[in-house]
């Protein structure tokens, strides 16, 4: 059966930009480390304030790190970046306005958020 | 000797043809699909934002989740985009045996992380928060629910791969298809990445 | 080494191979063919969405109308609102999408013609299932807009069918947009750079963009309302904490855009029909098409203009009211520039031109009652009244529906190989022109005068009889006209004179170059693309004074009799769009009637897809 055939790389793949299996689990340890952060500080007493966008900061952080290295947006063609991207801009902007309607609501409705 | 013969390297694709950007079909779809699934899930967790603090006469985000449960699965979705982009990794150097070794990785963490979403729901269940609870509870399960299912869907295509690399149909134009599920996975476990910290992390006061 | 050649594999059923008869329709994924099922389909629910609105002129023609009680009243209104939406301009739109965007771009189909084939089938379901529900217990009766509480609330079927019906058109409508944007990206033929497409095929990707952003969120409202009503969950139950807003902002932030997705479709017919019939290319194309570009992505500001009286508070209306106005800007750019079209052409009134010069005029009224929509103090007294159903009418049927009749009256020819009637076609615009301003013309008057909308009757001595008897006739005309639309398209059928050559209207784009109606190829060999509006400049040699002298090698010539195969591989036909479409339909039936069975519908799909996938996409 040809399952165990090994083929030479086909030209037409961007062989040269994919990165090693060492850079995979690279990334994979810098995102089990910020997992175990964000953890970690959502259990530090009188964190306060910080908490929230130390929050959104890990996440973001994960979240652009298997964007670009997993799902190999870092080395595609740009198309595919924009394509993504502006699903999650639009996503966040028409979001954010809906929920701020929510939250700024004139206090005569009596409606809380 | 490798020799550079078409006979080991096959025939070529049979969709594969010339395009006007020079870009695959069906990774330019599945980009644009999943472009549309950040609106999906967009709404579905704005939705959580907005029906977090109504708890009505049920637990309360603050009393009900398991955060240290809750990370260990979510580590354990983020370990299952490492063994997917190795099985990627793997086809792409021929590999097909280190493919499907790591192809089954995935599915298998995939599959824990879905015991875990079960065992999760089961407990919120027996301590009072329901779908119809209140908003707070239909809002939670919605989204995460709704997570689950395309993490279920994604562990069937998974599947699927390993059966087809086992039955041979993967040697021609394989990585391709490796691919294409291998981005909706890592999507999958970047929507994760959002409601860890959305819904779990970050206090409902 | 053995090489990697798969053996054939054995089929349970064999792959269809049959082009011609009943049987190539059902498997077919030749977007020519899935383009005519689509028209007509979609001319059929017209036919049904028009009856609807005629049963509810016939109610509102005298006061205290005994024609239809208030329960079936509100199930023809929301019928009437659904059908004319989901089941007629949109997809007619995607008719023509499908037939001409490929020969538009010089292509031989579009990029997944089986997930092509497979919107069909889910668009025609999903009409089906959502009418049979006049026979399963009541049509949805809640307003296409299904405003919620009232719509989790219903008791009858009618709007789960309204929440499950509209979830599988949406898949449909996914499934298509990601296709028209890889096709246009992708398949365009060498030369045909981005600013030499016409501006049809530009309208479709923005529109595509459009969908593709805009159905996941009416996915997730349908969802919530689906799972209220059957799971009894809390999403927009008031007294458990839930909040009817969410439901409005959900329903417009997809119902916005939704509104361009319908009028910028006949907006790039207008764009080919106006520039054919004046012998002119169009004034200003990149202004048109980045204005096209720009309605697309202004379109997602505005959304809570159709919530002004929701008690949003004066700093969110006003900011909706300020990017409202400002969207305006750039569909007055494109008027402007479809008038300097038609300044100093040669024109001529063909059908296909009265109804696009007529979509321009009957725009416009409906754009400039829009923009009054727009004060938010204006709105607050206009809103729930007739005067918002002028408004809209004018845009849509005014709009799209003269520009989808432009670009039917336009096409014909291409797709069937005869033109229709010139003679019918004036009697069809001139009685739909008449008759569509009858109806909707007073509309404005008696909305400002107070008259609610959605309200099945109103009672005498408001002085609104009068107007209300016109808008009765007048859709009585407009039904007449169909009938005269109808009659032209059997007439012209028959009569052997109105045979079309490929070029009879002597074009400027490329689906014009090849027969009428076209070979399964499109085209015998791509195009080299070297101008904008190719075709025109194969055909004519445009001199310095832009004037035109013909060239004799001529594009339209060879186009009939020599083609040879030359073994064009296309897309072979298949089934199992069709089977996957089925279990949708199962699945549909079964989340209302019985939810285990929604296995049973899962799994046909789920046999649909792999048979796809594991099916070549050109059998060998």
């Amino acid at each position: 059966m040809a399952s165990t055939e090994v083929h030479p790389p086909r030209e037409s793949e961007e062989l040269t930009h994919h990165p090693s299996p060492r850079k995979y689990v690279w990334v994979a340890i810098i995102l089990a480390v910020v997992t175990a952060a964000e953890v970690a500080i959502y259990y530090i007493p009188g964190i306060g304030a910080f908490l929230i966008p130390g929050l959104v900061v890990f996440a973001v952080l994960k979240f652009v790190m298997v964007a670009l290295y997993f799902m190999h947006l870092k080395f595609d063609s740009k198309l595919f970046r924009r394509l993504f991207v502006t699903g999650i801009v639009l996503a966040f902007v028409i979001f954010t306005i809906v929920l701020l309607t929510f939250f700024l609501r004139p206090e005569a409705s009596g409606i809380t958020g | 000797m490798a020799t550079h013969d078409a006979a080991l390297t096959g025939p070529p694709a049979p969709e594969e043809h010339h395009t006007s950007t020079g870009l695959d079909n069906t990774k330019m779809a599945m980009w644009a699909f999943l472009g549309s699934e950040c609106l999906f899930f967009g709404s579905l967790i704005s939705t959580y934002l907005l029906y977090r603090s109504r708890a009505a006469s049920g637990p309360t985000p603050g009393e009900i989740y398991d955060i240290p449960f809750t990370s260990v699965s979510s580590f354990v979705l983020l370990m299952s985009s490492l063994t997917m982009v190795l099985a990627l990794a793997a086809i792409q150097r021929g590999d097909h045996r280190g493919l499907r070794t790591w192809l089954l990785a995935t599915a298998l963490l995939g599959m824990t992380f879905i015991g875990g979403q079960v065992y999760e729901f089961t407990t919120f269940y027996e301590e009072g928060l329901a779908l119809s609870k209140s908003p707070f509870g239909s809002a939670f399960f919605m989204a995460t629910g709704f997570h689950g299912a395309h993490v279920t869907v994604g562990i069937l295509m998974l599947l699927a791969l390993v059966g087809m690399s086992m039955a041979g149909r993967l040697t021609v134009d394989g990585a391709r298809k490796v691919e294409l599920i291998g981005l909706y996975w890592h999507f999958v476990d970047i929507v994760w990445i959002v409601i860890f910290t959305v819904v779990y992390l970050v206090p409902t006061e | 080494m053995a090489t990697a050649a798969l053996q054939p594999r054995r089929n349970i059923f064999a792959r269809p191979t049959a082009t011609t008869g009943w049987y190539s329709w059902l498997t077919t994924v030749d977007h020519k063919k899935i383009g005519i099922m689509y028209g007509v389909t979609a001319f059929v629910f017209f036919l049904l969405g028009g009856l609807e609105a005629l049963a509810i002129r016939a109610q509102l023609a005298v006061p205290d109308g005994e024609v239809l009680n208030a329960d079936v009243y509100n199930q023809f209104f929301t019928m009437h609102g659904i059908t004319m939406i989901f089941l007629v301009v949109m997809p007619m739109g995607v008719a023509l999408f499908n037939f001409f965007v490929p020969l538009m771009i010089g292509a031989r189909d579009v990029a997944f013609p089986r997930l092509n084939a497979l919107s069909y089938w889910i668009f025609l379901f999903g009409g089906i299932f959502i009418y049979s529900s006049f026979f399963l217990g009541g049509a949805p009766d809640g307003g296409w807009f299904g405003y919620a509480p009232l719509s989790r609330d219903l008791p009858s079927h009618g709007m789960d069918f309204y929440a499950v019906g509209l979830q599988v058109l949406g898949v449909a409508s996914l499934a298509g947009a990601v296709n028209f944007i890889v096709t246009i990206l992708n398949m365009r033929a060498p030369g045909m750079t981005f600013m030499r497409m016409p501006v049809f095929v530009w309208m479709t990707l923005v529109v595509s963009f459009l969908l593709l952003f805009a159905m996941p969120v009416i996915a997730v409202a349908l969802f919530q309302l689906m799972f209220d009503r059957l799971f009894d969950t809390t999403f927009f139950n008031v007294a458990a904490g839930g909040d009817p807003l969410l439901w409005q902002h959900l329903f417009w932030l997809f119902g916005h855009p939704e509104v361009y997705i319908l009028i910028l479709p006949a907006m790039g017919i207008v764009s080919e029909v106006l520039p054919t019939f004046s012998r002119k290319p169009i004034f200003g194309y990149a202004a048109v098409v980045f204005a096209g570009a720009a309605i697309g992505f202004m379109g997602w500001g505005v959304w809570a203009h159709h919530m002004f009286a929701a008690g949003l508070g004066p700093v969110a209306n006003s900011a909706f009211a300020l990017s409202t106005m400002f969207i305006a800007v750039p569909t007055g750019v494109k008027i402007f520039n479809w008038i300097g079209t038609l300044w100093g052409g040669s024109i001529r009134f063909t059908t296909a031109m009265k109804f696009s010069i007529g979509f321009i005029a009957m725009f416009i009224i409906g754009g400039l009652s829009g923009v009054t929509h727009a004060i938010v103090p204006h709105d607050a007294q206009q809103t729930d009244t007739y005067y918002v159903v002028a408004h809209f009418h004018y845009v849509l049927f005014g709009g799209a529906l003269f520009g989808i009749m432009s670009g039917l009256y336009y096409w014909w020819p291409k797709i069937f190989g005869h033109r229709l009637s010139e003679k019918l076609g004036s009697w069809n615009f001139w009685l739909w022109f008449i008759g569509f301003n009858l109806t909707f013309g007073p509309m404005h008057i008696v909305g400002l005068q107070g008259m609610p909308r959605r309200v099945y009757t109103y009672p005498d001595g408001m002085g609104w009889n009068l107007w209300n008897m016109m808008e009765t006739v007048g859709a009585f005309v407009i039904a007449l006209a169909t009938l005269v639309f109808l009659f032209n398209v059997a007439v012209s059928r028959r009569k052997g004179r109105n045979e079309a050559g490929s070029d009879p209207w002597d074009a400027r784009t490329l689906e014009w170059s090849i027969p009428s109606p076209p070979p399964e190829y499109n085209f015998a060999e791509v195009p080299i693309v070297e101008h904008r509006d190719d075709f025109w400049h194969k055909k004519y040699f445009v001199g310095p004074g832009r004037t035109a002298e013909p060239v004799f090698s001529g594009g339209a010539d060879h186009a009939t009799g020599e083609e040879t195969e030359h073994h064009i591989h296309m897309p072979s036909p298949s089934y199992f769009p069709l089977i996957a479409a089925v279990g949708m339909l199962v699945s549909a039936y079964a989340v209302i009637f019985a939810l285990p069975a929604v296995a049973i519908g899962l799994l046909i799909t789920t046999l649909g897809l792999f048979g796809w996938v594991f099916e070549p996409g050109t059998a060998e």
